[in-house]
């Protein structure tokens, strides 16, 4: 039995959150379903248990906003499925659905994506050591379980994140053995000319970045251009090894090390559906080509937030109000004039929040092992496929990711590439000598989330996928 | 059986000398118990299994089909897959996602000796 809905949010972070309040203010009907138990998206991660907590003050002002959008969102009137996945959508816009072991379809009058961003897959030999995590994951422990490494912990990377976690990290009575700077020498330099715009538009942020990095310094050991980095271990990961500034090699004890290289858009969703994408050279990575509604080349599915580029919680939300009257006006609750009038101060005001991207994008870039890493990395961290595999394959004439998981399965496993799929571009633009923007990212097939074979057979006979 | 204190802020080593990757900060209020592996756990109310898993020693969550190797929850946002544990008899479950209940059964994944019927 389908049912219809104006519009189908998937994702309730900021912008999913923003999007919904705003189509219910337009008077839409809207569902919003999450693989969460909760609200929040991964930036808001249980505020609605968190919030009130002393643990919410350790977390800062960004997580604090998130209580005040929970609680507009919940007396909106917007449907909020939690823990439901969408794991398919036709060209109709019928999306499939699936919840604790039953699956069935909504039939919307527009889709949006509000999927949000993963952190960028960072391979390097060890990475799939137990103790071998994302500064992300560690991030999110904290806000959800209140729970540190116990040992003294090493952070390696590069972007806000890093540096935001170890900060609270430390604030929460946490250890840090040592934060090692993966950015390349000379990169302050190179983001020097996008700090006039960033300092005008975004001035706390950057005094605040200043402030931690700082802070940093006094209370932990900083190794600035650490490359080559290896983790070491028999079940689990025992000690690293780096390279310092000078090329001199460091080996250390360690049981956790967190890795961080920056966010990408999470964009399985778009790609199933066949949106078109573009490269973008500052952020590398793609992210789909969308109108200023947020409309995707495929009609009735948008993107909003770190989905559509990554930009940020404010900009997420901004974002998602625009999709939202984008949504309004196609489906003509309001007209034309009246959405232009409503989206121009929030135009505006994105305008601000995006300020300060192209300084941070310039100030952190990944380090290039990562698109390029070491023959014993493990690329395909479900089929447990080496870099050094791929780069074979690619000496010997490949060039397709697809032919890529023909030949090992890389991109095979339960992830369907989330983390193989970044760097096997990078391996095979390196070989062929083209650029990863060259690269055309692997087919994506759904189901795009996964499904028990009961949850399939718990559909409808009249509404299964075509 | 006793169950497994946890205790959560205070790092308890194991037979092997092996002790957990992560601790709390604070010792819970409320509690609920969980198996792993059969064993019982305590855990906070409403937490994720995979943060319950990094408390104990050794920390893992599945075996590579492959070769076998020890993976532990990597991401813990349902994009690495690599905390899959079988959760009250649904294998390949992702336990970053899935919240403890009390009386939950997780078994860490190992299907690299094939699948069990």
């Amino acid at each position: 039995m389908s049912r219809r809905v104006d519009l189908l949010i998937v994702g309730a972070g900021p912008a999913g959150l923003a999007a919904a309040i705003t189509a219910r203010a337009c008077g839409l009907d809207v569902v919003v379903v999450d693989e969460q138990a909760g609200p929040g998206g991964q930036i808001w991660r249980d505020i609605e248990q968190v919030g009130a907590t002393p643990r919410a003050r350790l977390l800062g002002q960004a997580y604090g906003e998130g209580r005040g959008v929970v609680r507009a969102f919940r007396e909106s009137g917007a449907e909020f499925l939690p823990e439901t996945r969408m794991w398919n959508v036709d060209e109709d816009l019928r999306a499939y659905l699936a919840h604790r072991g039953r699956a069935w379809s909504i039939e919307a009058g527009a889709l949006l994506l509000a999927t949000g961003a993963q952190e960028r897959p960072v391979p390097f030999p060890g990475s799939t050591l137990p103790g071998v995590m994302t500064v992300g994951a560690g991030q999110i422990l904290l806000k959800s379980s209140g729970q540190v490494p116990a040992d003294p912990a090493w952070i390696a990377g590069t972007g806000p994140l890093a540096l935001l976690y170890a900060i609270q990290l430390l604030a929460a009575g946490g250890r840090i053995a040592g934060f090692l700077d993966t950015r390349p020498t000379g990169q302050t330099l190179a983001a020097g000319r996008h700090a006039a715009r960033a300092l005008l538009t975004g001035p706390r942020d950057i005094a605040k970045g200043a402030a931690w990095m700082a802070q940093l310094r006094r209370r932990v050991p900083v190794f600035g251009h650490a490359h080559g980095i290896v983790a070491e271990g028999g079940h689990t990961l025992e000690r690293i090894r780096f390279r310092d500034k000078r090329g001199a090699e460091v080996t250390r004890a360690a049981k956790v090390l967190l890795v961080h290289e920056g966010v990408i858009p999470a964009l399985h969703a778009t790609q199933a559906l066949g949106c078109r994408h573009e490269w973008d050279a500052a952020q590398q990575c793609f992210r789909p080509v969308l109108d200023d509604w947020g409309t995707t080349s495929v009609a009735g599915v948008h993107v909003a937030g770190d989905g559509a580029g990554i930009a940020g919680a404010r900009a997420a939300g901004l974002r998602g109000e625009l999709a939202a009257l984008g949504v309004a006006m196609r489906l003509g609750r309001i007209g034309a004039e009246a959405a232009e009038q409503r989206a121009a101060p929030v135009r505006a005001a994105l305008r601000r929040a995006i300020g300060v991207r192209p300084f941070l994008d310039a100030l952190y870039p990944p380090r290039v092992e990562i698109s390029d890493p070491p023959d014993a990395a493990i690329v395909c961290r479900c089929e447990e496929v080496r870099a050094g595999r791929v780069r074979a394959l690619a000496a010997g004439g490949l060039t397709d990711p697809n032919q890529v998981k023909t030949a090992t399965r890389a991109g095979m496993g339960p992830c369907h590439g989330r983390q193989c799929s970044a760097p096997i571009a990078g391996i095979l633009a390196r070989m062929g000598g083209s650029e990863v923007r060259d690269i055309a990212p692997g087919r994506v097939r759904p189901p795009i989330r996964p499904l028990t074979l009961a949850e399939l057979a718990s559909l409808d006979a009249t509404e299964a996928p075509r | 059986m006793p169950v497994t204190h946890l205790n959560m802020t205070q790092i308890e080593r194991d037979e092997a000398g092996e002790s957990p990757l992560f601790r709390l900060v604070e010792s819970p209020e409320n509690s609920v118990t969980i198996r792993v592996d059969g064993v019982p756990v305590l855990a906070q109310p409403g937490e994720t299994v995979a943060a319950v898993l990094l408390r104990l020693s050794p920390a893992w969550s599945r075996r590579t089909h492959g070769s076998g190797e020890r993976r532990a929850p990597y991401c813990m946002m349902g994009v690495c897959f690599d905390c899959l544990v079988s959760i009250d008899g649904t294998g390949s479950t992702r336990s970053c996602l899935a919240r403890v209940c009390d009386g939950m059964q997780v078994e860490r994944q190992d299907i690299s000796q094939g699948l069990r019927t």
